[in-house]
Protein backbone atom coordinates (compact mmCIF):
# COMPACT_ATOMS: atom_id res chain seq x y z
CA UNK A 1 0.00 0.00 0.00
CA UNK A 2 0.93 3.61 -0.96
CA UNK A 3 -0.40 6.91 -0.29
CA UNK A 4 -0.35 7.29 -4.32
CA UNK A 5 -2.88 10.01 -5.21
CA UNK A 6 -4.58 9.67 -2.52
CA UNK A 7 -4.25 12.81 -1.01
CA UNK A 8 -4.17 16.85 -2.56
CA UNK A 9 -2.56 20.20 -1.28
CA UNK A 10 -5.26 22.23 -1.89
CA UNK A 11 -4.64 25.25 -0.78
CA UNK A 12 -1.40 27.69 -0.17
CA UNK A 13 -0.75 30.54 1.73
CA UNK A 14 2.52 32.86 1.75
CA UNK A 15 3.46 35.49 4.02
CA UNK A 16 5.93 37.76 2.01
CA UNK A 17 9.94 37.23 2.23
CA UNK A 18 11.65 38.92 4.28
CA UNK A 19 15.27 39.56 4.96
CA UNK A 20 16.40 38.19 8.25
CA UNK A 21 14.43 40.30 11.07
CA UNK A 22 12.59 42.49 8.70
CA UNK A 23 8.77 40.33 9.65
CA UNK A 24 8.99 42.35 13.33
CA UNK A 25 6.99 43.65 14.98
CA UNK A 26 4.86 41.00 13.88
CA UNK A 27 5.13 37.82 16.43
CA UNK A 28 6.37 34.36 14.60
CA UNK A 29 2.95 33.12 15.60
CA UNK A 30 1.24 35.81 14.11
CA UNK A 31 2.91 34.92 10.45
CA UNK A 32 2.45 31.74 11.42
CA UNK A 33 -1.23 31.90 11.67
CA UNK A 34 -2.09 34.99 8.56
CA UNK A 35 -0.72 31.73 6.57
CA UNK A 36 -3.34 29.77 7.66
CA UNK A 37 -6.15 32.01 7.49
CA UNK A 38 -4.18 32.20 3.75
CA UNK A 39 -3.97 28.39 3.22
CA UNK A 40 -7.52 27.91 4.23
CA UNK A 41 -9.11 30.68 2.11
CA UNK A 42 -6.99 29.44 -1.16
CA UNK A 43 -8.41 26.03 -0.35
CA UNK A 44 -12.40 27.30 -0.19
CA UNK A 45 -12.76 25.53 3.22
CA UNK A 46 -13.29 27.16 6.52
CA UNK A 47 -11.04 27.08 9.64
CA UNK A 48 -13.22 25.18 11.59
CA UNK A 49 -12.92 21.99 8.78
CA UNK A 50 -9.12 22.07 10.41
CA UNK A 51 -8.58 19.00 12.22
CA UNK A 52 -4.87 18.20 12.22
CA UNK A 53 -1.49 19.58 12.15
CA UNK A 54 2.07 18.38 10.48
CA UNK A 55 5.29 20.46 11.21
CA UNK A 56 8.50 20.00 10.96
CA UNK A 57 10.83 20.86 13.11
CA UNK A 58 10.46 22.51 16.30
CA UNK A 59 8.66 26.58 17.18
CA UNK A 60 5.24 25.20 16.82
CA UNK A 61 2.26 24.85 19.16
CA UNK A 62 -0.94 22.94 18.11
CA UNK A 63 -3.26 24.34 21.11
CA UNK A 64 -1.60 28.15 20.94
CA UNK A 65 -2.65 27.86 17.12
CA UNK A 66 -6.17 25.99 17.86
CA UNK A 67 -6.94 28.54 20.50
CA UNK A 68 -5.73 31.84 18.11
CA UNK A 69 -7.62 30.47 15.21
CA UNK A 70 -10.97 29.02 16.84
CA UNK A 71 -10.01 25.35 15.80
CA UNK A 72 -12.44 23.40 17.66
CA UNK A 73 -11.10 20.17 17.86
CA UNK A 74 -7.75 18.00 16.11
CA UNK A 75 -7.42 14.58 15.72
CA UNK A 76 -3.57 13.90 14.39
CA UNK A 77 -0.80 17.11 15.32
CA UNK A 78 3.08 15.24 15.28
CA UNK A 79 6.21 16.90 13.97
CA UNK A 80 8.92 14.97 11.93
CA UNK A 81 12.17 15.12 13.66
CA UNK A 82 15.29 16.44 12.82
CA UNK A 83 17.08 19.85 11.33
CA UNK A 84 17.26 20.67 7.98
CA UNK A 85 15.98 17.54 5.81
CA UNK A 86 12.02 17.74 6.50
CA UNK A 87 9.50 19.94 4.81
CA UNK A 88 9.28 18.32 2.05
CA UNK A 89 8.68 15.11 4.63
CA UNK A 90 5.82 16.70 6.56
CA UNK A 91 3.65 16.72 3.52
CA UNK A 92 3.54 12.74 3.93
CA UNK A 93 2.73 13.16 7.24
CA UNK A 94 -0.20 15.19 6.53
CA UNK A 95 -1.20 12.12 3.50
CA UNK A 96 -0.84 9.55 6.12
CA UNK A 97 -2.96 10.95 8.50
CA UNK A 98 -5.80 11.20 5.59
CA UNK A 99 -5.31 7.85 4.25
CA UNK A 100 -5.09 6.34 7.55
CA UNK A 101 -8.72 7.92 8.52
CA UNK A 102 -7.05 10.21 11.78
CA UNK A 103 -7.72 13.24 10.09
CA UNK A 104 -9.25 15.07 7.41
CA UNK A 105 -8.06 18.25 6.96
CA UNK A 106 -4.52 18.81 7.82
CA UNK A 107 -2.76 22.18 7.21
CA UNK A 108 1.44 21.98 6.81
CA UNK A 109 3.83 25.00 8.31
CA UNK A 110 6.69 26.20 7.49
CA UNK A 111 8.15 29.40 9.03
CA UNK A 112 11.55 31.27 10.61
CA UNK A 113 11.97 34.44 12.12
CA UNK A 114 15.81 34.88 12.62
CA UNK A 115 15.91 38.06 14.77
CA UNK A 116 16.77 35.61 17.55
CA UNK A 117 18.90 33.14 16.18
CA UNK A 118 20.93 33.35 12.89
CA UNK A 119 20.99 29.97 10.85
CA UNK A 120 24.28 31.19 9.71
CA UNK A 121 25.63 30.04 12.89
CA UNK A 122 23.00 28.02 14.38
CA UNK A 123 25.58 25.59 15.52
CA UNK A 124 26.91 27.52 17.39
CA UNK A 125 24.06 28.05 18.85
CA UNK A 126 23.40 24.09 19.92
CA UNK A 127 23.91 23.50 24.04
CA UNK A 128 27.64 21.90 24.34
CA UNK A 129 27.19 18.30 24.69
CA UNK A 130 29.84 15.19 24.93
CA UNK A 131 28.11 14.35 21.15
CA UNK A 132 28.91 17.67 19.53
CA UNK A 133 32.53 18.20 21.41
CA UNK A 134 33.99 16.86 18.71
CA UNK A 135 32.93 18.91 16.00
CA UNK A 136 32.60 22.35 18.14
CA UNK A 137 36.22 21.63 19.57
CA UNK A 138 37.28 22.21 15.76
CA UNK A 139 35.80 25.32 15.29
CA UNK A 140 33.09 23.96 12.87
CA UNK A 141 30.48 26.75 14.15
CA UNK A 142 27.92 27.22 11.19
CA UNK A 143 26.46 24.91 8.73
CA UNK A 144 28.35 26.55 5.84
CA UNK A 145 31.90 24.95 7.71
CA UNK A 146 30.47 21.64 7.58
CA UNK A 147 29.57 21.84 3.99
CA UNK A 148 32.19 22.88 2.75
CA UNK A 149 34.30 19.78 3.99
CA UNK A 150 31.66 17.77 1.64
CA UNK A 151 32.23 20.21 -1.34
CA UNK A 152 35.29 19.78 -1.07
CA UNK A 153 35.88 15.94 -1.07
CA UNK A 154 33.43 15.99 -3.97
CA UNK A 155 35.69 17.90 -5.72
CA UNK A 156 38.76 15.92 -5.20
CA UNK A 157 37.38 12.98 -6.16
CA UNK A 158 35.59 14.05 -9.70
CA UNK A 159 37.06 17.28 -10.60
CA UNK A 160 33.61 19.60 -9.41
CA UNK A 161 34.63 23.09 -9.81
CA UNK A 162 33.84 26.57 -8.19
CA UNK A 163 32.52 27.41 -11.75
CA UNK A 164 30.05 24.96 -11.65
CA UNK A 165 29.09 25.54 -8.21
CA UNK A 166 28.18 29.07 -9.61
CA UNK A 167 26.21 28.01 -12.13
CA UNK A 168 23.71 26.42 -9.46
CA UNK A 169 23.72 30.08 -7.86
CA UNK A 170 23.39 32.25 -11.20
CA UNK A 171 20.55 29.70 -12.56
CA UNK A 172 19.06 30.81 -9.50
CA UNK A 173 19.34 34.36 -9.48
CA UNK A 174 17.87 34.34 -12.85
CA UNK A 175 14.84 32.65 -11.83
CA UNK A 176 14.58 35.26 -8.76
CA UNK A 177 15.16 38.16 -11.17
CA UNK A 178 11.33 37.40 -12.92
CA UNK A 179 9.93 36.02 -9.36
CA UNK A 180 7.95 39.08 -7.34
CA UNK A 181 8.42 37.36 -3.98
CA UNK A 182 12.15 36.56 -4.41
CA UNK A 183 14.62 38.14 -1.94
CA UNK A 184 17.52 38.81 -4.08
CA UNK A 185 16.59 40.43 -7.84
CA UNK A 186 20.02 41.80 -9.15
CA UNK A 187 21.77 40.09 -11.91
CA UNK A 188 25.24 37.51 -10.90
CA UNK A 189 27.61 37.45 -13.50
CA UNK A 190 30.25 34.93 -12.41
CA UNK A 191 32.71 37.74 -11.93
CA UNK A 192 30.31 39.12 -9.51
CA UNK A 193 30.49 35.43 -8.16
CA UNK A 194 34.39 35.26 -7.64
CA UNK A 195 34.07 38.79 -6.29
CA UNK A 196 32.58 37.77 -3.30
CA UNK A 197 33.96 37.42 0.09
CA UNK A 198 35.15 33.51 0.41
CA UNK A 199 33.14 32.19 3.90
CA UNK A 200 34.82 28.75 4.23
CA UNK A 201 36.81 27.87 0.95
CA UNK A 202 35.97 26.57 -1.37
CA UNK A 203 31.91 28.05 0.05
CA UNK A 204 31.81 31.82 -1.43
CA UNK A 205 29.10 34.21 0.14
CA UNK A 206 26.95 32.90 -3.12
CA UNK A 207 26.95 29.17 -2.37
CA UNK A 208 24.86 29.78 0.70
CA UNK A 209 21.39 30.02 1.23
CA UNK A 210 19.49 33.17 2.30
CA UNK A 211 18.96 34.13 6.14
CA UNK A 212 15.42 35.18 5.86
CA UNK A 213 11.77 35.63 8.25
CA UNK A 214 8.72 33.83 6.47
CA UNK A 215 5.74 31.64 6.86
CA UNK A 216 4.07 29.10 4.20
CA UNK A 217 1.32 26.75 5.37
CA UNK A 218 -0.62 24.15 3.28
CA UNK A 219 -3.33 22.79 3.45
CA UNK A 220 -3.90 19.13 2.43
CA UNK A 221 -7.01 16.89 2.48
CA UNK A 222 -8.41 13.73 0.45
CA UNK A 223 -8.73 13.86 -3.35
CA UNK A 224 -12.07 12.79 -2.92
CA UNK A 225 -12.59 15.89 -1.35
CA UNK A 226 -10.49 17.90 -3.11
CA UNK A 227 -12.97 17.71 -6.49
CA UNK A 228 -14.93 20.19 -4.75
CA UNK A 229 -12.94 22.65 -3.58
CA UNK A 230 -11.54 26.13 -5.10
CA UNK A 231 -8.44 25.46 -6.44
CA UNK A 232 -7.44 22.77 -8.59
CA UNK A 233 -6.26 19.72 -6.76
CA UNK A 234 -2.40 19.21 -6.89
CA UNK A 235 -1.96 15.43 -6.00
CA UNK A 236 0.92 13.89 -3.38
CA UNK A 237 2.22 11.35 -5.98
CA UNK A 238 4.61 10.03 -3.50
CA UNK A 239 5.91 11.48 -0.12
CA UNK A 240 9.17 9.88 1.81
CA UNK A 241 11.39 10.45 4.57
CA UNK A 242 14.11 8.96 6.69
CA UNK A 243 17.36 7.49 5.04
CA UNK A 244 20.37 5.39 5.53
CA UNK A 245 22.53 4.99 8.63
CA UNK A 246 25.61 5.29 6.73
CA UNK A 247 24.34 8.85 6.10
CA UNK A 248 22.95 9.53 9.52
CA UNK A 249 23.82 12.44 11.53
CA UNK A 250 26.22 13.14 8.68
CA UNK A 251 27.98 16.93 9.18
CA UNK A 252 27.47 16.16 12.86
CA UNK A 253 29.42 12.65 12.70
CA UNK A 254 31.38 12.98 9.44
CA UNK A 255 31.91 9.24 9.15
CA UNK A 256 29.91 8.20 6.39
CA UNK A 257 31.52 5.40 4.29
CA UNK A 258 32.84 7.51 1.45
CA UNK A 259 29.75 6.88 -1.09
CA UNK A 260 27.37 8.13 1.17
CA UNK A 261 30.20 10.83 1.98
CA UNK A 262 30.31 12.50 -1.10
CA UNK A 263 26.45 12.52 -1.72
CA UNK A 264 23.55 13.86 -0.30
CA UNK A 265 22.27 11.01 1.49
CA UNK A 266 19.25 11.32 -0.51
CA UNK A 267 19.77 8.07 -2.42
CA UNK A 268 17.29 5.95 -0.11
CA UNK A 269 14.50 8.67 -0.34
CA UNK A 270 15.19 8.53 -4.01
CA UNK A 271 14.87 5.22 -4.70
CA UNK A 272 11.31 4.78 -2.43
CA UNK A 273 9.81 8.06 -4.49
CA UNK A 274 10.43 6.60 -7.52
CA UNK A 275 9.51 3.00 -6.28
CA UNK A 276 6.09 4.72 -5.05
CA UNK A 277 5.73 6.81 -7.73
CA UNK A 278 6.32 4.05 -10.26
CA UNK A 279 8.09 6.74 -12.27
CA UNK A 280 11.57 7.34 -13.51
CA UNK A 281 13.69 10.59 -13.02
CA UNK A 282 13.22 11.19 -16.52
CA UNK A 283 9.15 11.67 -16.02
CA UNK A 284 9.97 14.72 -13.48
CA UNK A 285 9.10 17.85 -15.07
CA UNK A 286 10.71 20.43 -12.90
CA UNK A 287 12.46 20.13 -9.50
CA UNK A 288 12.98 22.52 -6.53
CA UNK A 289 16.61 21.11 -5.05
CA UNK A 290 17.12 22.09 -1.62
CA UNK A 291 19.77 24.51 -2.15
CA UNK A 292 21.01 25.64 0.97
CA UNK A 293 24.62 25.09 -0.19
CA UNK A 294 25.26 24.95 -3.84
CA UNK A 295 27.82 21.74 -4.07
CA UNK A 296 24.80 20.25 -2.32
CA UNK A 297 22.27 20.36 -5.47
CA UNK A 298 24.82 18.96 -7.23
CA UNK A 299 25.38 15.89 -5.00
CA UNK A 300 21.21 15.57 -4.66
CA UNK A 301 21.04 15.64 -8.65
CA UNK A 302 23.53 12.19 -8.48
CA UNK A 303 21.26 10.59 -5.80
CA UNK A 304 18.08 11.54 -7.54
CA UNK A 305 19.35 9.89 -10.56
CA UNK A 306 19.20 13.16 -13.16
CA UNK A 307 23.03 12.04 -13.86
CA UNK A 308 25.56 9.54 -12.64
CA UNK A 309 27.69 9.99 -9.06
CA UNK A 310 29.77 12.62 -9.75
CA UNK A 311 29.03 14.38 -13.42
CA UNK A 312 26.26 16.95 -11.27
CA UNK A 313 28.91 19.24 -11.97
CA UNK A 314 29.17 19.04 -15.93
CA UNK A 315 25.54 18.31 -15.70
CA UNK A 316 24.64 22.21 -14.78
CA UNK A 317 27.28 23.16 -16.61
CA UNK A 318 25.41 22.05 -19.57
CA UNK A 319 22.79 24.27 -18.80
CA UNK A 320 21.04 21.35 -17.68
CA UNK A 321 19.00 23.06 -14.83
CA UNK A 322 18.11 26.32 -16.61
CA UNK A 323 14.92 27.51 -16.79
CA UNK A 324 15.90 28.54 -20.40
CA UNK A 325 16.65 26.10 -22.36
CA UNK A 326 17.12 23.17 -19.65
CA UNK A 327 16.20 19.52 -19.89
CA UNK A 328 15.55 19.99 -15.72
CA UNK A 329 14.92 23.03 -14.77
CA UNK A 330 14.70 23.36 -11.23
CA UNK A 331 14.26 25.86 -8.18
CA UNK A 332 12.19 28.44 -10.62
CA UNK A 333 11.47 30.49 -7.89
CA UNK A 334 15.00 31.05 -7.34
CA UNK A 335 15.34 29.02 -4.46
CA UNK A 336 16.75 29.25 -1.28
CA UNK A 337 19.85 30.90 -2.75
CA UNK A 338 18.33 34.05 -4.58
CA UNK A 339 14.15 33.53 -3.25
CA UNK A 340 14.05 32.90 0.50
CA UNK A 341 14.65 30.24 2.94
CA UNK A 342 11.81 28.98 4.83
CA UNK A 343 13.33 25.81 5.80
CA UNK A 344 12.30 24.27 2.59
CA UNK A 345 8.49 25.01 2.40
CA UNK A 346 9.04 27.85 -0.30
CA UNK A 347 10.14 24.95 -2.51
CA UNK A 348 6.87 22.99 -1.57
CA UNK A 349 4.95 26.34 -2.40
CA UNK A 350 7.12 26.15 -6.04
CA UNK A 351 6.28 22.51 -7.00
CA UNK A 352 2.29 23.57 -6.32
CA UNK A 353 2.60 26.61 -8.29
CA UNK A 354 4.18 24.61 -11.19
CA UNK A 355 1.69 21.41 -11.27
CA UNK A 356 -1.48 24.42 -10.73
CA UNK A 357 0.11 26.34 -13.80
CA UNK A 358 0.43 29.31 -12.19
CA UNK A 359 4.24 29.76 -11.81
CA UNK A 360 5.95 32.79 -12.75
CA UNK A 361 8.73 30.93 -14.47
CA UNK A 362 6.02 28.36 -15.63
CA UNK A 363 7.08 24.99 -16.85
CA UNK A 364 5.31 23.80 -19.78
CA UNK A 365 3.45 20.64 -19.50
CA UNK A 366 4.37 20.49 -16.24
CA UNK A 367 2.90 17.08 -14.52
CA UNK A 368 5.61 16.02 -12.16
CA UNK A 369 7.50 18.13 -9.95
CA UNK A 370 10.51 16.98 -7.35
CA UNK A 371 10.89 18.52 -4.03
CA UNK A 372 13.93 17.66 -2.00
CA UNK A 373 14.46 18.22 2.10
CA UNK A 374 17.82 18.62 3.55
CA UNK A 375 20.90 17.39 3.44
CA UNK A 376 21.17 17.81 6.89
CA UNK A 377 20.86 14.91 9.69
CA UNK A 378 18.68 12.29 9.59
CA UNK A 379 15.25 12.50 7.92
CA UNK A 380 16.02 13.74 4.87
CA UNK A 381 13.05 14.07 2.42
CA UNK A 382 11.26 13.89 -0.60
CA UNK A 383 8.27 14.56 -2.40
CA UNK A 384 6.31 14.22 -6.18
CA UNK A 385 3.76 16.09 -6.59
CA UNK A 386 1.22 15.71 -9.92
CA UNK A 387 -1.55 16.85 -11.45
CA UNK B 1 45.90 34.91 2.24
CA UNK B 2 47.53 31.55 1.25
CA UNK B 3 51.03 32.77 2.66
CA UNK B 4 49.33 33.02 6.63
CA UNK B 5 49.68 30.03 9.27
CA UNK B 6 46.75 28.21 10.22
CA UNK B 7 45.68 28.78 13.46
CA UNK B 8 44.14 27.17 16.20
CA UNK B 9 40.47 27.49 15.75
CA UNK B 10 38.06 29.67 18.54
CA UNK B 11 38.32 27.94 21.99
CA UNK B 12 36.31 30.64 23.16
CA UNK B 13 33.78 28.90 21.41
CA UNK B 14 34.28 25.38 22.84
CA UNK B 15 33.82 24.22 26.16
CA UNK B 16 34.36 20.46 26.71
CA UNK B 17 31.66 18.41 27.98
CA UNK B 18 31.97 14.48 28.53
CA UNK B 19 30.18 11.74 29.53
CA UNK B 20 31.11 7.92 30.57
CA UNK B 21 32.03 6.82 26.90
CA UNK B 22 33.85 9.88 25.71
CA UNK B 23 36.12 10.60 28.90
CA UNK B 24 38.59 8.14 27.73
CA UNK B 25 39.23 9.98 25.07
CA UNK B 26 39.37 13.57 26.51
CA UNK B 27 41.68 11.92 29.16
CA UNK B 28 43.62 10.33 27.10
CA UNK B 29 44.43 13.76 25.04
CA UNK B 30 45.75 15.30 28.56
CA UNK B 31 48.34 12.45 28.87
CA UNK B 32 49.31 13.16 25.33
CA UNK B 33 47.38 10.11 23.81
CA UNK B 34 45.77 9.52 20.62
CA UNK B 35 43.22 7.12 20.85
CA UNK B 36 39.74 5.59 19.37
CA UNK B 37 37.24 3.75 20.85
CA UNK B 38 37.36 -0.43 19.67
CA UNK B 39 35.27 -3.13 20.27
CA UNK B 40 36.65 -5.94 22.29
CA UNK B 41 34.16 -8.27 21.59
CA UNK B 42 34.58 -7.71 17.24
CA UNK B 43 37.38 -5.13 17.32
CA UNK B 44 35.33 -2.72 15.32
CA UNK B 45 36.02 0.75 15.67
CA UNK B 46 33.99 3.85 16.16
CA UNK B 47 34.11 7.05 16.72
CA UNK B 48 32.31 9.45 17.92
CA UNK B 49 32.40 7.04 21.07
CA UNK B 50 29.11 5.58 21.88
CA UNK B 51 27.63 3.51 24.26
CA UNK B 52 27.34 0.21 21.98
CA UNK B 53 29.24 -1.21 19.65
CA UNK B 54 26.90 -0.87 16.17
CA UNK B 55 28.39 -4.29 14.88
CA UNK B 56 27.78 -6.29 17.25
CA UNK B 57 25.93 -4.54 20.58
CA UNK B 58 28.55 -4.99 22.85
CA UNK B 59 29.35 -2.39 25.43
CA UNK B 60 33.16 -3.75 26.32
CA UNK B 61 35.54 -1.14 24.44
CA UNK B 62 39.15 -0.48 24.96
CA UNK B 63 41.09 2.49 24.26
CA UNK B 64 44.38 1.64 21.64
CA UNK B 65 47.32 4.03 21.65
CA UNK B 66 46.98 4.91 18.09
CA UNK B 67 50.72 6.56 16.40
CA UNK B 68 49.23 10.09 16.12
CA UNK B 69 50.04 9.46 11.69
CA UNK B 70 47.09 10.43 8.96
CA UNK B 71 46.33 12.20 5.90
CA UNK B 72 43.69 15.18 5.13
CA UNK B 73 40.48 13.68 3.75
CA UNK B 74 38.95 17.28 3.42
CA UNK B 75 39.65 20.71 4.81
CA UNK B 76 37.99 23.98 5.05
CA UNK B 77 39.65 27.66 5.43
CA UNK B 78 37.80 29.55 8.06
CA UNK B 79 38.98 33.25 7.23
CA UNK B 80 35.59 35.51 8.10
CA UNK B 81 33.99 35.70 11.44
CA UNK B 82 30.58 34.83 11.37
CA UNK B 83 30.22 34.62 15.33
CA UNK B 84 31.64 37.57 17.73
CA UNK B 85 34.88 35.58 19.27
CA UNK B 86 36.24 34.61 15.86
CA UNK B 87 38.68 37.52 14.53
CA UNK B 88 41.72 36.74 16.26
CA UNK B 89 41.59 33.21 15.40
CA UNK B 90 41.35 33.60 11.47
CA UNK B 91 42.41 31.73 9.32
CA UNK B 92 41.77 28.61 10.81
CA UNK B 93 41.13 24.87 9.16
CA UNK B 94 39.08 22.69 10.27
CA UNK B 95 39.74 19.45 8.51
CA UNK B 96 38.70 15.41 8.16
CA UNK B 97 41.76 13.49 9.44
CA UNK B 98 41.81 9.76 8.18
CA UNK B 99 43.53 8.11 10.79
CA UNK B 100 46.82 5.80 9.70
CA UNK B 101 46.49 2.99 12.31
CA UNK B 102 42.35 3.49 12.09
CA UNK B 103 41.73 4.09 8.24
CA UNK B 104 38.14 2.99 8.97
CA UNK B 105 38.03 6.40 11.25
CA UNK B 106 38.21 10.27 10.54
CA UNK B 107 38.74 12.60 13.50
CA UNK B 108 37.13 16.21 12.72
CA UNK B 109 39.79 18.37 13.90
CA UNK B 110 42.22 21.34 12.64
CA UNK B 111 45.56 21.44 10.82
CA UNK B 112 47.79 24.28 12.85
CA UNK B 113 51.32 25.43 12.60
CA UNK B 114 51.62 25.67 8.54
CA UNK B 115 51.26 27.84 5.42
CA UNK B 116 48.08 26.98 4.58
CA UNK B 117 49.27 26.94 0.95
CA UNK B 118 50.77 23.55 1.73
CA UNK B 119 47.62 21.75 2.69
CA UNK B 120 46.05 19.54 0.46
CA UNK B 121 44.06 16.19 0.46
CA UNK B 122 45.34 13.63 0.60
CA UNK B 123 48.56 15.39 2.52
CA UNK B 124 50.61 13.13 5.90
CA UNK B 125 50.08 14.71 8.78
CA UNK B 126 51.11 14.18 12.38
CA UNK B 127 49.18 14.70 15.89
CA UNK B 128 49.79 17.89 17.99
CA UNK B 129 48.22 18.85 21.35
CA UNK B 130 46.81 22.18 21.75
CA UNK B 131 46.58 22.91 25.28
CA UNK B 132 43.34 25.24 26.02
CA UNK B 133 43.28 27.89 29.25
CA UNK B 134 40.44 25.66 30.52
CA UNK B 135 42.88 22.87 31.30
CA UNK B 136 41.35 20.84 28.06
CA UNK B 137 43.82 19.04 25.44
CA UNK B 138 42.86 19.02 22.15
CA UNK B 139 44.41 16.55 19.32
CA UNK B 140 45.11 18.57 16.69
CA UNK B 141 47.68 18.22 12.96
CA UNK B 142 50.09 19.73 11.72
CA UNK B 143 51.86 18.45 8.02
CA UNK B 144 53.96 15.59 8.54
CA UNK B 145 57.26 16.55 7.06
Amino acid sequence: MTIRNKTAIVGVGAMPYYKRGASLPQTLNELVCKSIIAAVEDAGLSMKDVDGFAFYSGGFDTPYLMETLGIPEVSYTATLTGSGGGSAGSIGLASSAIVSGMAKVVVCVGALQQAQQRFGAITSGYEQTSETAFFQSSGLVGPGHMFALLARRHMHMYGTTREQFAEVAMSGRLNAINHPDAIMRKPMTLEDYFNAPVIADPLCLFDFCLETDGAIAMVVTSTEQAKDLRQPPVKIVACAHGGSRDWGRSLYWMNMPEEAFVSSGNVAIANRLYRDADVTPADIDVAQIYDHFTPMVLAQLEDFGFCERGEGGPFVESGAIRFEGGSLPINTDGGQLSGAYVWGMTHVREAVAQIRGSAVNQVQSCDLALVTGGPSSLPVSGLILGK
Amino acid sequence: MTNEIAKQPPHSLFELVTDPWTEPFWAAAREHRLTVARCTECSLLRMPPTPFCPGCLSQKLDWPTLSGRGTIYSYTIVSRAIFPGMEESLPYVPALVTLSDAPTIRLISNIVDVPISAISVGAEVRVVWNHLPDGVVVPRFTLAN
